[in-house]
This record gives structure tokens, sequence and C-alpha cells, in this order.
């Protein structure tokens, strides 16, 4: 029920964006999102946007990912 | 980019699951981690990560699908009004399946009422519009990632001048149960895997009180596999070093103080209010009522109908998997009396309930 999916903001009039996820464009209000704008990645949930996508924060947990494979920790 | 496939690499799965094995290294006796989304029932049934964690580690289902926990008198409530004159009921998918005490939404449509499916409660808003002589009821079912959805069509109506288009509400808010079930001595969670777009509205500060009174480690974790694994690491570091606190795995989404616009919107249409949770009870302001100020458009003061007494299925053990008490296995009905063809619980029905979830992917 809560899914959000992920899309790409392509154009905003007022409180109105259509995003895009592989090539499936949906319209999305930004009642409570503030400061959207075209080419965000934003959650979408039942045609609502709830949240912005974290660019810099995915990076870093993706960092510490990343230092893990480094260390060799898994067993191939 | 939108980073789900940097979040399924199974290279850094192993190195997750090693440093997994690490930390429950002569731990004695199984660590049970409760997960609160039906999201992260299915990802987890679906990526088998139940199969690939140590045997200290248990991972359980709670009452995060909302459908799963709506009690049967609100599914009533919803085929009373279904059979209305005027009326068109819209409502998300699932709850068309959900069999109430004699019938189902399904069941009524086939029968003649008017039951759409929609995606949005914008889009009933729409329906409304478009059918000004007709009551457009929209069920208001889930946790608080669709409640400010809801609140917001409600302001949208009102806005356009619409008064035909009206909410059951039924919305239930999510840190109660947690504290329910953590108090419950027959239920021992020794950590949380938290709902990740429910926090991503409440921010992951809400577990607090779980964490610092409850003793409870708890996890706000996202749904891909790495996201998961990366949840079950921190809360296992948390439960064998004996601490307990609210750490934020899914950070590229949820904020300690979560989504404040989506907030004020919940309060401006909604108020706190006692629910009913199907398997656990009543549970003090674990729900949400319309304001008076939004009388108009609530579906229960407007549009009075007469509703059956409410009856529950027999030998239906939903109520127990909510609880994380029982699993589907040790229902007799699992597989046998109940399918998701003809589900007799909404566990089975929701495709986020954990009758479905072990149905679909179970061995």
């Amino acid at each position: 029920m809560c899914l959000g999916v992920p899309m790409q903001v392509k154009s905003i009039d007022g409180e109105v964006a259509v995003c895009e996820i592989d090539g499936v464009r949906r319209e999305a209000s930004l009642m409570m999102v503030d400061g959207v704008r075209v080419g965000d990645f934003i959650l979408i949930h039942a045609g609502f946007a709830i949240e912005r996508l974290d660019a810099e924060d995915a990076q870093a947990t993706l960092l510490i990912f990343r230092e893990m494979l480094d260390r060799g920790l898994g067993p191939e | 980019m939108n980073f789900s496939r940097e979040f399924r690499d199974p290279r850094v799965a192993r190195c997750l699951l090693a440093e997994i094995r690490q930390a429950v290294d002569g731990q004695t006796g199984v660590l049970t981690f409760m997960e609160v989304c039906g999201t992260h029932t299915m990802a987890i049934s679906q990526q088998g990560i139940r199969s690939l964690l140590p045997p200290a580690i248990r991972l359980i289902s709670g009452p995060g699908c909302p459908v799963c926990v709506t009690p049967v008198d609100y599914v009533d409530h919803a085929i009373a009004l279904a059979r209305r004159p005027g009326t068109i009921i819209a409502t998300f998918g699932d709850m068309v399946r959900v069999p109430g005490s004699s019938s189902s939404l399904l069941r009524e449509k086939a029968q003649g009422a008017d039951v759409r499916i929609v995606y949005s409660p914008l889009d009933a808003v729409a329906l409304a519009r478009r059918n000004p002589e007709r009551a457009v009821v929209f069920l208001g079912v889930g946790f608080e990632t669709t409640a400010p959805t809801v609140a917001g069509s409600i302001l949208q109506a009102q806005k356009q001048g619409i008064s035909n288009y009206f909410v059951l509400a039924a919305h239930k808010t999510m840190p109660a149960p947690m504290a329910a079930l953590s108090a419950d001595p027959e239920l021992q969670v020794d950590g949380y895997l938290c709902p990740a777009h429910v926090s991503a509205i409440i921010g992951a500060a809400a577990y607090q009180p779980l964490a610092r009174e409850g003793g409870v480690p708890c996890v706000v974790t996202g749904f891909e596999p790495l996201d998961i694994l990366q949840g079950v690491l921190l809360l296992a570091r948390q439960a064998t070093a004996g601490v307990a606190k609210v750490e934020i795995q899914y950070s590229r989404v949820v904020k300690p103080d979560g989504n404040r616009k989506a907030q004020q919107l919940l309060a401006e249409v909604f108020a706190p209010a006692d629910a009913h949770w199907r398997g656990i009870g009543v549970i003090p302001g674990s729900g949400l009522e319309i304001r008076s100020a939004y009388a108009p458009f609530d579906a229960a003061r407007q549009l009075p109908v007469a509703v059956e007494a409410p009856r529950e299925a027999a030998g239906c053990l939903c109520g127990e998997i909510l609880k994380g008490k029982v699993t589907p296995h040790q229902c007799p009905l699992f597989r046998t009396g109940c399918t998701p063809e003809n589900p007799v619980g909404a566990c089975m029905v929701s495709s986020e309930g954990t009758c479905a979830a072990e149905y679909k992917y179970g061995i």
C-alpha cells in the first residue's frame, strides 16, 4: 500500500508535475513537497510526491557498500 | 538515477551477509526482528532473504498491511454504501476482494454496484466532478503515507467546490501498534525494521520512545535487497551490543523529522482517534478521524446506511498472524480452504499480506 515509485520530473505546471519512469508518464501533485525542479527524482505515492530522493545520501550509503567490497568480506 | 539497480548488487549482498554472520557470532538464542510494512513483507519473501540469514536471526511480519488490519465492520460499512442508490465506491485495488461478514465489494460489483478501482484519491475527486448527480465515496484506508494524500484530496474537492465527494476514513497511524506488540509478554521482539515510506512522512524521530523507553532497537529500512540486509545488520549489531536506538538505513528518503508539509496536511483534515486493529484490538489514539470542519466530506456522517453485525470468518488466524505469533503454515486454512483465488482472510487478499506473500514465494 505504501508503495513509492521513484520517478523523474519532466515538467511542472503549478502544483502538478509530469513524471516519468521507464517510459511511463504520470501526473503527480506537488502539494506535499516544496522546491521540486525539473530533473529531480521524487517518490510518488498514490498520485502525490511524498519526498525527494536525496542523491548525496544515496551515494553515502553506496560508499559504505563499496568499502565493504574493497575489504573483500564476501566469499565468492 | 533512481538507485534501484545499485541496491541489488549480489556481491554487496554477500559482504553484508558475512558481516551479519560476524555480528551474531557467539550469540546464544535467536534474535527476532519484526518488519511492520507490507512492502517489506513482500520484498523479504520475494528476495528469499530469510533463507540467506544465519539461524540466529528470525524475521517475522507484523501489522504492516493496512488492508489486513482493517476490521471486518469497515468492509461491511463500505459494502452497505456500495448498495446505496446513486453511489460510486472508489478504492485502491486491494480492498475490493476483502471478505466482509457476508459479501465483498467484488461480489457487490458483480451484482450491479458501481465499484471503481483508482490509483489516486485525486482520481476519485475527478470521478466526482464528472458525476455531479452521484455520491462518490473513496475508501480511506492506509497509514501515514496514504492519509496525507486523502487529506489532499479533501482539500482539492473543497477548493473546486465539489460537494459529492466523500471519504469513509479508517486510517491508522504507526508507532502505536509497535509499542503495543513490544509490550506483549508472549511476543519477544528484539528489533524493528521500521516502515520506509511511513517514516518518510512521520520521521525517524517518531520511534524514539520505542527505543528509549521500550528498549527496542529500531532501524528505518528501505525496500531493495541491500537495504533490507543492511537494516538487519544494523539491528543485529544493536541487539548483540545491548543498545536500543533509532537508526536510518534508508537515508536517501527518510529524514529524522519527516515531511513537515505532509504532517501539516494530515493534521489539518484529520484528528487522532482510537482505532480497532484486526487481531490486536482497540489502540487509543492510533487512528485518524475527519475533523468536524471537514464533516461535509465525511461519508460516515453524511451518508447514513444500515450496516450488518460483524462476523469474522471461522478458523481464520489472520489476527494472530498480524501479531507475528503464528506463521501462515500454522493456519489450518492456509493453501487449502484459503487461497488468493478464494481468500478467507484479509492476509491472503492483499498483495502485501503475510499469507499472500507466503503463498506466492514460500517454499
